[in-house]
């Protein structure tokens, strides 16, 4: 059995802690009294994941199985999650590959021809064939790409069907094929507890006109956190229009969790607490710390971007959604969470390499923003690890790059825009449709490689809640051009950070750090 | 005897200041390299005899220094306009000063601004069919008639220039200054009549775009004329200093960019596509309706022909040096059109004076200099820019 996440309390005998800091880490001592928050361990995973997925399809919850689901003459449509899941990506043979084939080879036996895939990304950029290919597998790319293994395409008009409104007035706007489909096929890997669910197909088969309704400033701000559902506009929203979706075609969830095996074996450091690092893991530690420093840039890169996770699968259901994603959030729970009493004045988070928006490309500081404030300071239950005013410190470089190809709007966003203010409402009101609208911006979504035009807005509304929570931000380690650029601070160690933070929380403030990666889900109480 | 700045005959220099100001460094002490190099010296020499009937002696008051002047002492100017200048000549057009001599309608002591022409009423000739039509800048006569060859005052070895205390000049060519207006305004009527011909010299249809490459003293008065006498829609101004951005929002400019986001940000206002060429700058597909360059040099030019919408226009504004890729030019259709001095048989020229008066120009002429301070004036004039200057201008009578 692992053990449970705890929380650290800092003492004479605490060793150096590890800190994430984009493409490289650092061991940094924490001041006496600062409380640290580690997840559990990480849990085994299930040794027969192929037995596992038979299982759950033969056995899913709320529906029936799903070869009974099955019938001749049908169009089956098959959902995968993108590139955006796992992080890191997962070694090979992907669980999406895994679930995929199984589900083909019951469509092929009773008889299913018409078979579709299709990448949920959304207004993420597409999947290059290679991407695809990694993620299905080479059987299935083979046999299906490209005529029928596609991304989604959020702005062929032709090709999205709007189902109706909800309740709310919120448009449902989907993609056509998956919507005329007898049967949806939902492969989801949920890594945290925002993911899978009602935001599956709400989200990941949708175009602009309908996200637009939850990816907004006002839902952002009243999720706290969107990696609790419950307290979370933007599920409510998503569980709204699931309702629509449901009223038009059958999806059948399945839905798998990982566990916290982040890093391989190489940096598996990386994976442990630092007081139980062995010789060889602080050998490791400081013979990859040296050569990841020693790298060029480019070669550093590639090398993190090219690292797998060795994940092992902790679960898999399969059925009807809204009985398998409770399942699904026990899981992950059940590895990342961690119960912390009590707020804290200031907050610190070392930001990792990589976010859902740079797989394959460069984190460019409005990721870094989103990444931080976003995800990091949304991983939490209750109540956020620092109170109201208080000051939150992120290591990163927050390097001042772009890849021209898969962001050309966020450099426009962050050269342009956010020169004339930083404040998400104004934002939002004066300049997303024009983004959103822009048809350069639409055609490089959907004959290039890149994010959509108003993905950067998005963006900064993760960071929303977080902005409107915390009293400062300041970056350890941070360019002072791009950390300026969003309003934030930039500090050269963490003593100079917390000197800084002075004017906000005083000279003897309440610091808790939550260690992360492996991802940790404070419970604060 | 009067003291002047003369420039004078010099490949070997002229050829040195070219080959200085090409590097990179260079270009960054171009100043400096003006003010060493080019062959201009301060002389106590004759004061320029009046050339006949209708002529008058000025004595300049405030002289500005003109880009056009700094190209040529940096040797970045043409040497296209060789044949028409004549040697030794004194530079300096852009004139405020004081006539000496009784004209009829102007009498001795008018104070006076100067189209710079040299036309063929003032060198005596028959009307060329351009200065009959009131296209005086486009004159044919410029090297003929009884005075030397210089296409203005200020590149004729006869008439003396600006930079100097008495040049001629003939009743043709100046305008009475209103007393209201001050010498530090007035000494931009000049920059200023020029500015109005080339927004004159396209038609700029009601809500078209516009955007102006540069925001020296040719791209902040190109804005205020398109604001003033056209009904331009949003016109967005490349500058590269912080306090050009500054007197360009003053003037009415929509947004104004740095030049390395230009293309960018010009892409996204005009919902255009941009491309980026295996070689060379980006450019877009759709842009701005019409580009007004007003540095003077190449990459300005290029810029503005790979911002323009197809069929669109390039003006140019600034006395071009270098070459650039035309291909734009070609493939999309577009319009480049030159703009020289002032025309509209002196319409402009009067525009520009009321504009002086009424524009929120102050501060514009920051700094004055004594001819024997040239140097200074001339590096000063050259990092303008950098040093938040727009205009910098001789004192001839200090």
């Amino acid at each position: 059995m692992s053990r449970p996440g705890f929380v650290l309390d800092v003492d004479e005998r605490t060793p150096p802690l590890l800190m994430h800091q984009g493409e490289g880490f650092r061991l940094e001592r924490l001041p006496l009294g600062a409380k640290v928050i580690y997840p559990p361990d990480s849990l085994p995973g299930i040794r027969n994941v192929d037995a596992a997925i038979r299982h759950a399809l033969l056995n899913p919850h709320g529906t029936e199985p799903l070869p009974e689901l099955l019938t001749p003459g049908m169009r089956l449509t098959i959902v995968f999650d993108d590139l955006s899941l796992p992080l890191p990506q997962m070694q090979t043979p992907d669980v999406r590959q895994r679930i995929i084939e199984q589900v083909l080879e019951m469509a092929a036996a009773k008889g299913v021809d018409d078979v579709e895939l299709i990448a949920g990304n959304a207004l993420h950029r597409r999947m290059t064939p290679a991407e695809l290919r990694r993620t299905v597998g080479d059987r299935v790319f083979q046999a299906f790409f490209p005529e029928h293994l596609k991304n989604h395409d959020a702005e062929d008009h032709d090709n999205l069907l709007h189902m109706g409104k909800t309740k709310h007035g919120e448009d449902v706007e989907i993609n056509r094929r998956a919507a005329e489909s007898d049967l949806i096929v939902y492969v989801n890997i949920t890594l945290t507890a925002m993911s899978g669910g009602s935001k599956s197909v709400s989200v990941g088969l949708a175009s602009y006109k309908s996200l637009k309704h939850h990816h907004n400033v006002h839902t952002l701000r009243h999720s706290n956190s969107f990696n609790d559902p419950p307290n979370s506009a933007m599920h409510h929203s998503y569980d709204r229009m699931k309702g629509v979706i449901d009223d038009h075609v059958k999806v059948f969830t399945v839905e798998t969790t990982v566990n916290n095996n982040t890093f391989p074996s190489s940096m598996g450091f990386l994976n442990k607490r630092e007081w139980e690092w062995n010789v060889r893991d602080q050998a490791s530690y400081v013979a990859v710390k040296r050569a990841n420093e020693l790298l060029p840039a480019k070669t550093r890169r590639r090398i993190w971007q090219s690292t797998a996770a060795p994940y092992g699968v902790t679960g898999v259901h399969a059925g009807e959604q809204s009985e398998v994603h409770p399942l699904t959030l026990e899981n992950v729970h059940r590895q990342q969470l961690t119960e912390v009493n009590g707020q804290s004045d200031v907050a610190i988070y070392g930001l990792p390499y990589v976010c859902p928006y740079n797989v394959n490309s460069v984190m460019n500081p409005i990721l870094v923003m989103s990444l931080g404030l976003g995800y990091f300071f949304n991983l939490y239950k209750n109540k956020p690890i620092v109170r109201q005013g208080g000051v939150a410190i992120f290591y990163h470089p927050v390097p001042n790059e772009f890849h021209p190809v898969h962001h050309p709007s966020y450099i426009d966003f962050f050269e342009e825009i956010l020169t004339e203010s930083t404040d998400p409402v104004l934002l939002e009101t004066k300049y997303e449709e024009q983004f959103a609208n822009d048809p350069w911006y639409i055609q490089l979504y959907r004959n290039s490689y890149a994010y959509h035009g108003v993905h950067p807005f998005y963006m900064w509304y993760w960071g929303a809640h977080a902005l409107e929570h915390l009293g400062d931000v300041i970056f350890v380690g941070g360019n002072r051009k791009t950390t300026s650029r969003m309003g934030f601070r930039s500090a050269t160690t963490l003593a100079d950070a917390l000197e800084m933070a002075k004017d906000t929380v005083g000279s003897s403030p309440s610091i808790t750090y939550q260690h992360a990666p492996p991802l940790t889900l404070a419970d604060v109480r | 005897m009067i003291l002047a700045l003369e420039y004078h005959r010099s490949p070997g220099r002229f050829i040195a200041a070219r080959s200085l100001t090409a590097t990179k460094l260079g270009g960054r002490m171009s100043g400096m390299i003006a003010g060493n190099v080019s062959p201009l010296r301060l002389i106590n020499r004759q004061a320029p005899e009046l050339p006949g009937e209708g002529w008058t002696r000025v004595t300049p008051r405030l002289s500005g220094i003109c880009g056009s002047d700094l190209g040529l002492l940096t040797g970045r100017s043409s040497p296209y306009l060789s044949p028409m200048t004549s040697m030794p000549f004194v530079p300096g057009h852009e004139v405020v000063g004081e006539t000496q001599d009784d004209l009829p309608g102007m009498p001795k002591g008018t104070r006076v601004v100067m189209d710079p022409v040299l036309s063929c009423v003032a060198r005596g000739t028959p009307e060329c069919r351009w200065c009959a039509s009131g296209h005086q800048s486009r004159c044919d006569h410029i090297t003929t008639g009884r005075i030397s060859a210089g296409l203005q005052t200020g590149s004729c070895a006869d008439t003396g220039g600006g930079w100097s205390r008495q040049f001629v000049a003939h009743a043709s060519q100046l305008h009475a200054v209103p007393d209201e207006l001050p010498d530090e305004r007035a000494v931009l009527a000049e920059p200023l009549a020029c500015a109005v011909h080339s927004v004159r010299r396209v038609k700029v249809a009601p809500g078209s775009t516009a955007v102006i490459i540069g925001a020296g003293t040719v791209g902040l008065l190109t804005l205020l004329a398109l604001r003033e006498l056209t009904e331009v829609g949003a016109v967005y101004v490349v500058a590269k200093h912080g306090h050009q951005q500054e007197k360009a929002k003053a003037l009415g400019a929509t947004a104004v960019i740095e030049p390395r986001k230009a293309i960018r940000a010009l892409r996204r206002v005009t919902a255009a596509r941009m491309h980026t060429p295996e070689i060379g700058g980006d450019f877009l597909l759709g842009g701005v309706d019409v580009a007004f360059e007003c540095t003077g040099g190449s990459s300005g030019l290029d810029t503005s022909l790979r911002l323009v919408r197809a069929g669109g226009t390039v003006v140019v504004s600034g006395m071009p040096n270098g070459g650039v890729d035309l291909t734009p030019l070609w493939y999309r259709e577009l319009e480049l059109v030159g703009a020289y001095c002032s025309g509209a048989d002196g319409a402009d020229f009067a525009d520009a004076i009321r504009l002086a008066g009424t524009a929120p120009l102050d501060g514009y002429v920051g700094t004055t200099y004594p001819l024997a301070r040239w140097r200074e004036a001339i590096n000063h004039a050259a990092d303008a820019g950098r040093l938040g200057t727009v205009k910098v201008a001789f004192d001839p009578a200090r």
